[in-house]
Parts: C-alpha cells; sequence; structure tokens
C-alpha cells in the first residue's frame, strides 16, 4: 500500500482517514476541543471525491440519531463530539447497542463535570466502558495515543463494528486531537456499494427487496422473556469480544520491578516518567491499554504476581484504577494518579507519584 | 368466520394492500392510526415504490407501525425520527423515507429535529397524527391539547396559566423555507379518507422529483384518551379539534395559500 | 538529539504558523516531530502559544512544561514562561513591548528586533520567519534547505510565491540576532 507522509492534527487525521476508510456519512455539531474535524470534512468536500455525505446537525442528540438512520441502513457513518456534547448523545449510544448498529463516535474528551473546561482530560473512562446510557451494554472502545493512531482505528473501528454489530467508540482527549505529528495515510479504501451492503448486512433498511421479508430496526421489544434473550446475546456478544479483541502495548515491561498503566495522553507521559525512572535506576514499565473495552484484564493479572506495584496514571480523579485493581485482585499494591479538570500531569510528578505512592509506601 | 374458497375473484371488490403485513393492528377500534396506515400503503403500493420505502417508526401508540408497513423500517427514539429519516434518505437520496410521528413526538421532544429537518428541507415525508393527546402513555396532556381538555396530567383543564397554549406546529413549519406542502386532514369521514389519501400521494410525488419536505397532519380522534364512544369522540373533534386546527392545505408548492 | 521548543505571543503574530514551518521542516529532514497548539478562548485575541518538539527518537510526550528553548514575542508570555527554560536552555526574545526583559543567569538569552526589522524593511507579513531564522542561528536544529521544503509543505500552492521573501526573512533574522546572556 502506498504511504504518503503528512503533517496532521489528531482531529484532522479522524477526518482524512474517514474519508479515506470509505466512510459513507459524518454527521455531527461543533464543539472544542474536536471541531477541526468537521471543518477538515468540510473543506475537503468528499461528497465531490467519495460521495460521502457531511452535514452539521442542529444538536448531538440529532447528530447521534443520523448515525443510527444511517447504521440501520447498512452505512458506514460516525460522529466525534467532546464530552458535554457525548453526554447527549448516550440516548442515542444505547438505542444503537440495543438494535446492534455498526458505528463509529470519537469523543475527545475534555474536563468536567458541566460544561467544565476545554482542555484535556480522562474523565470519561466510565461512560464510555461501562455503557454511558442505560440498560446493560457495551461500546467497544479504542485508546488512540499518536496521531498515527487516530487514522489507523479509524479503519479498525469499521472492522470491529461491523464485525460485531456494535457501535465503537474512539476515546480520546483533547491534546491527542490538537496535537499536530507526522501520519501516514495510505490509499483509499472505496465506499460499499448496495450490492455490497446487501450482503454484508441483510439486516439492514436499504430497501425491502421482492426476495425477503421487511427488515426492522429497533431496540424495543415489549415481551421481557424475548428481551432477555436479546440480552443474553449482547452478553455473549461481549464475552467473544473480550476474549478476541483485547488490545494493549507492553512497554520495557519484562524486567520491571514497578509498572505505569496509562492510555492516550497519559501513557505518553507515563513514557517519559518511565524513561526518567530507568535513568535513576528504577525497572519501570508502561502497560497501555489500547482497547479500554474490552480491558486488559490477564496482561494485568499476569503482571500483578511478579511486580511490586501498578500505578494507574489517569487524567481523571480514579476511574481505570479501579479496573486494573480487579484485574490485579490484590496481589500487589494498585494505586492511582492522576491530574483533572483539564490539568495534565508532568512526567516529573508521575515518577514522584510511583516512588512515594508504591515504592517508599508506608 | 373466514373462508378463502368463497371469496370468487369475481366478486372482490376490495382487497388489502400487501405493503400492510397480516399483523393484526394494536390500534383502539375507532383510532385514525389504522386508517392512515393503509392509506400510505396503499400510496406506496400504487406508486410501485416498496422497495424504496423506508418507515421511520416513532415512540408513541405508533410505536409499532414497523410491524405493520411491509416496507423497511426503523424505530426512532423518541422524537428524533426526522433526524434519522434525514440521514437515510441523504445516503439513499433515491429512496422514499417516511417519519410517522405522533403529537408528543413530534411537536415537543422532538421539535428541534422536526424543526430543522423541515428548515434544511431533507426530501421525506412526515406524516403527523394529531390527537391532542399522549395516548400510548395513558392520556397525558400534548403539546396540542386544546385549553379546558381534561388529561391525566391536566386533570382540571389545561390553562394557560399552567400550561401555556396549544401548539399550531403545522402553521409554524409551514412558514419554514425548506417545507414544500404542509396540509392537515383528518379520516374521520370516507370523504376525509379520499381527501388524505390524495394529500399523502401528492406528499410522495413531492419526494419523487426531490422537493423538499412534505408534511401532512392528520387530525384523529383518541378515543380511549379522550375518555369517549368512538362516534362521539368524532363528533368532539369537529366541533373541538378542527376549530383550532382547522383541515385543509397551508402551503403547496411551496407557497403559504392559507394562514 | 531532541528540542522542546515553545513560541508564545500575541496571537495574529503568526506563533502557531512558525510553529507548524518548523515542524514541517524537520518532518522533512526525517526528525520526529509535535507541534501542539494551546486552544480556546484564549485564542481570541489573547496570548497564543505553541509547544514543537523534534526528535531523533519517537516522541513520548507532546505536552511539556519545560523547554529547551522559550521563543518568547511578548512581555505577558515572558513572564509565563522564562522560569519554564530548562536550565543552561535558551531563551529568545523580541524586545518590542518588553518592558522587564528576563533576568535569569543560568540559561542563555539572545534578542531579535523582528517587529523593528520587518517594519524597517516593509516585511510585516513575515515577521516570524525573521524570528524563526534568529532561532535558528543560535540553534541550527533543521538546515535551510530542509526549512524550503517545510515551506513548501506548509503553505498552500498559491502561497508559494511567497517562500523567497520568507525564506530571506530566515536570512535577516540570522544576522541580526543579538546575545544577551551568554553562559
Amino acid at each position: 500500500m502506498a504511504k504518503e507522509l503528512k503533517l496532521m492534527k489528531g482531529n484532522e487525521a479522524i477526518a482524512e482517514a474517514a474519508i479515506r476508510s470509505g466512510c459513507d456519512g459524518y454527521f455531527g455539531y461543533p464543539i472544542t476541543p474536536q471541531s477541526e474535524v468537521m471543518e477538515y470534512l468540510m473543506a475537503e468536500k468528499p461528497w465531490e471525491k467519495t460521495g460521502m455525505v457531511v452535514l452539521q446537525a442542529e444538536s448531538e442528540t440529532s447528530s447521534i440519531n443520523m448515525v443510527y438512520g444511517g447504521a440501520g441502513a447498512g452505512k458506514k457513518v460516525m460522529t466525534s463530539s467532546s464530552s458535554p456534547g457525548i453526554s447527549l448523545m448516550q440516548e442515542g449510544l444505547t438505542y444503537l447497542a440495543g438494535a446492534e448498529l455498526p458505528c463509529l463516535v470519537v469523543n475527545v474528551v475534555r474536563g468536567g463535570p458541566g460544561l467544565g473546561t476545554i482542555q484535556p482530560s480522562q474523565a470519561d473512562y466510565f461512560q464510555a466502558t461501562k455503557g454511558g446510557g442505560h440498560g446493560d451494554y457495551q461500546l467497544f472502545v479504542l485508546a488512540p495515543a499518536t496521531v498515527q493512531e487516530m487514522y489507523d482505528f479509524v479503519f479498525l473501528a469499521w472492522e470491529v463494528a461491523f464485525k460485531y454489530r456494535n457501535p465503537v467508540m474512539i476515546l480520546s482527549d483533547g491534546a491527542i486531537g490538537q496535537v499536530m505529528e507526522k501520519l501516514y495515510v495510505g490509499d483509499y479504501v472505496p465506499r460499499w456499494t448496495k450490492e455490497e451492503i446487501m450482503k454484508i448486512s441483510p439486516w439492514a433498511t436499504f430497501g425491502k427487496p421482492d426476495y425477503r421479508d421487511h427488515n426492522i430496526i429497533t431496540s424495543l421489544e415489549l415481551d421481557s422473556a424475548k428481551q432477555e434473550i436479546h440480552n443474553h446475546k449482547l452478553q455473549a456478544k461481549y464475552r467473544e469480544m473480550e476474549e478476541k479483541e483485547v488490545r494493549y502495548e507492553a512497554i520495557e515491561c519484562d524486567d520491571a520491578d514497578y509498572v505505569f498503566v496509562a492510555y492516550g495522553s497519559s501513557a505518553r507521559i507515563a513514557q517519559k516518567a518511565l524513561q526518567l525512572g530507568r535513568e535513576k535506576g528504577i525497572k519501570v514499565g508502561l502497560l497501555r491499554p489500547i482497547t479500554l473495552f474490552p480491558f486488559p484484564k490477564k496482561p494485568i493479572a499476569e503482571l500483578s504476581k511478579r511486580v511490586k506495584g501498578l500505578l494507574s496514571v489517569e487524567m481523571s480523579a480514579g476511574q481505570m484504577v479501579e479496573d486494573v485493581r480487579l484485574a490485579a485482585e490484590f496481589r500487589c499494591p494498585v494505586e492511582h494518579f492522576g491530574r483533572y479538570g483539564g490539568m495534565i500531569p508532568t512526567p516529573h510528578e508521575v515518577l514522584e507519584a510511583l516512588e512515594k505512592q508504591i515504592i517508599n509506601r508506608k | 368466520m373466514f373462508n378463502p374458497d368463497i371469496i370468487k375473484p369475481e366478486n372482490l371488490v376490495y382487497k388489502k394492500t400487501s405493503v400492510l403485513t397480516d399483523a393484526i393492528l394494536h390500534y383502539c377500534p375507532g383510532c385514525g392510526h389504522g386508517t392512515t396506515h393503509r392509506i400510505i400503503a396503499e400510496v406506496i403500493e400504487e406508486m410501485g415504490i416498496q422497495d424504496k420505502a423506508i418507515c421511520v417508526a416513532p415512540v408513541g401508540c405508533s410505536v409499532l407501525a414497523y410491524n405493520y408497513f411491509n416496507v423497511d423500517s426503523q424505530g426512532a427514539a423518541h422524537g428524533r425520527a426526522p433526524a434519522i429519516a434525514t440521514a437515510i434518505q441523504r445516503l439513499y437520496p433515491d429512496h422514499h423515507v417516511f417519519t410517522y410521528q405522533g403529537d408528543g413526538d413530534l411537536a415537543a421532544i422532538g421539535t428541534a429535529e422536526t424543526i430543522h429537518a423541515c428548515n434544511r428541507g431533507e426530501n421525506i415525508v412526515i406524516i403527523f397524527i394529531n390527537n391532542g393527546i399522549y395516548g400510548m402513555t395513558g392520556g397525558q396532556m400534548a403539546p396540542t391539547t386544546l385549553l379546558g381538555m381534561k388529561t391525566a396530567t391536566s386533570p382540571y383543564g389545561r390553562t394557560v396559566e399552567l400550561n401555556g397554549y396549544p401548539l399550531q406546529i403545522t402553521e409554524l413549519l409551514a412558514e419554514l423555507p425548506g417545507t414544500y406542502f404542509v396540509t392537515r386532514q383528518s379520516v374521520h369521514t370516507a370523504a376525509a379518507v379520499r381527501k388524505t389519501k390524495k394529500a399523502i400521494r401528492q406528499a410522495f410525488e413531492n419526494q419523487k422529483n426531490k422537493k423538499g419536505t412534505s408534511f401532512v397532519e392528520v387530525l384523529s380522534n383518541c378515543n380511549s384518551g379522550w375518555k369517549m364512544p368512538a362516534t362521539k369522540a368524532n363528533e368532539w373533534m369537529v366541533e373541538n379539534m378542527m376549530v383550532k386546527y382547522p383541515i385543509g392545505d397551508i402551503k403547496v408548492d411551496g407557497e403559504i395559500i392559507k394562514k | 538529539m531532541t528540542e522542546e521548543i515553545i513560541i508564545a505571543g500575541f496571537g495574529g503574530q503568526g506563533v502557531l504558523s512558525m510553529g507548524k514551518i518548523l515542524a514541517y521542516s524537520g518532518a522533512m529532514q526525517d526528525k520526529e516531530v509535535s507541534w501542539m497548539p494551546s486552544y480556546g478562548p484564549e485564542m481570541r485575541g489573547g496570548t497564543a502559544n505553541v509547544s514543537v518538539i523534534i526528535s531523533d527518537e519517537r516522541i513520548s510526550s507532546p505536552i511539556i512544561s519545560q523547554f529547551d528553548t522559550a521563543i518568547i514575542l511578548n512581555q505577558q508570555s515572558l513572564d509565563k514562561f522564562e522560569n519554564s527554560v530548562k536550565k543552561g536552555g535558551v531563551l529568545l526574545y523580541d524586545p518590542n513591548g518588553i518592558t522587564h526583559p528576563p533576568t535569569r543567569k543560568d540559561i542563555n538569552i539572545y534578542k531579535v528586533a523582528a517587529t523593528e526589522k520587518a517594519a524597517e524593511m516593509g516585511m510585516a507579513k513575515v515577521f516570524n520567519m525573521i524570528v524563526l531564522g534568529a532561532f535558528l542561528k543560535v540553534k541550527p536544529v533543521v538546515t535551510e534547505e530542509f526549512i524550503e521544503k517545510g515551506l513548501r509543505k506548509s503553505l498552500p500552492e498559491r502561497h508559494h510565491g511567497l517562500i523567497p521573501e520568507n525564506l530571506k526573512a530566515v536570512q535577516v533574522g540570522k544576522e541580526i540576532v543579538e546575545t544577551v546572556n551568554q553562559l
């Protein structure tokens, strides 16, 4: 595949990846710090190049329902927003999950609660990985740490979304959205034809042909017994994801006495703290979850059997640390270090926290 | 008693359209939903667009409309049908996407979606059933509930002080440049049914010609919610609902013809 | 080699685009780069700043709080970032509008009268490139050849006619940069 070097913001990389991955439709509403996604798309006019539809909706509520409509009709559709907008989308997300519709939602997280701040944060971890809206459901959650991953994960998202008929969320943050880095882009993947859609998503509402009954997209089932069966099916799907789709990166974990667990921007800060620690002679490693759901429970469990402590580094008051603790099952100390409300920890702070909270813990 | 053997082809005077499924309608006897369903289905059949028609069903009494229309369908979250229809229509521009919504869905919780879809002039058909009450949830006040009308949440009658005014959303939508055809009809008499069918046919023809949004309001009684026998409910509708919500075309070919 | 830079000044001074050209030039020279702007309401008429990292290795964190070099274009930014320069690092500033010059003795300090020079030569549009030239004289993290390539890549094609003027401004900056404090 031809690779072309570009220099791009994370948000722009999402938009470029959408066009190149054969996305059929983007529906969004402006909010800082991710507005560049739609701005880039509108400037690129992909409807002239690939036929992709781009529409600015009247609200995030409307955007996510446009995604529902497009996804229900078998198209590759997506939206993006930031925390307050993603909160508005929770209604749509639970319907999408209930109706088992493949789609992509990008959250470029900012600090909260409420209107909060526009600076980077990871305080939407619970919302992203524990459902978010009402009912028992899971999104498939990817956490990019680089602009390249912002791009690559759009492609991965379509793969997973259509394989499992499930909404996929890319959980990014203001830093990864705004930073500009080198990016290698690949060839254009053509959009699916109607014939391909009929084959890939025979359940979708692309218009009823004579040969089959009418297709219905809904999350409603008034018969509780049937609804329980539907829930069993969803849970089986989530377990299968846990079995087959866990992704993570282990950096210098082999000889590590202590391991940072961090994703996205925090993982990059923790990696710098790792270097500082190694310079001081502390054997530190980094485990970076790439999928937040399914969470890399097994590698963390394995680490917890042989390391002296795990430090969950997050730009939140301590959310992922709960999953780290559950995976570690008290086999080793697990602590949390975070800055929040839009503040970003420094590598020195992170190393200091490791020394204070784990290495020299009383 | 039903015996297909005694129906000879030469005796057949009427046949249910194949664009309705054989599922048994759950609507109350005398309600306008069933008739309106049949009209839409007949229009789809007559236009030969069953393979291109996509229904977006609401939340409300017609939440299960997708079980009755024999076309590909999606069930929307409460009020969001116009947003869903917007996306499907834009992604399949030659299809016939229509929403079927009640007054709570379209004129309360979904007001923003309704207004903006109409204002963008989305090439969709919106069928709006107005019975002035929330039927499915048990007869609560709707935005279109008349002043003085008793409902479960306005048990002493709707008042301006407490609840504000009945919303004439259809007249409001006619003002938007994106709407091409806006009309209000009813299905309480045979003549009214014929007129409604003509209006719905017009709406789908407009869509075929990519004219923008066509909006058909259908007044219906809600005899259960209004706590009246069906015939009495129709009389009440004529005497009361039709005063506030007069029948007739409001906007035709993009021009407002009646204020 | 890893060079961690902050460029800070008023919105409209070309702070972000200077950073972008620097990052593009580094990328053209096969370096790893990152460009991280401040964003939000502070962009509107207030101060603007951008962190640029140019490195031979994979960049861990693009978010930095201590800098090898601070390029400072107004008093507010000087007040904010003087103490964030690493010991032994570089502070380069334009004296225009600076009422309280930097005082640290443990860093190298340079000044470039870019505002004045740009006005004098009628080059107000490429003021930021005069500053960039001064920086490259002090710290040649990218070579001139790649600055031109960086400009070519970062400027839209319709502006490619302006490249010679930009390169001239870089030269001017190299010539007029002055040492204030040398370790």
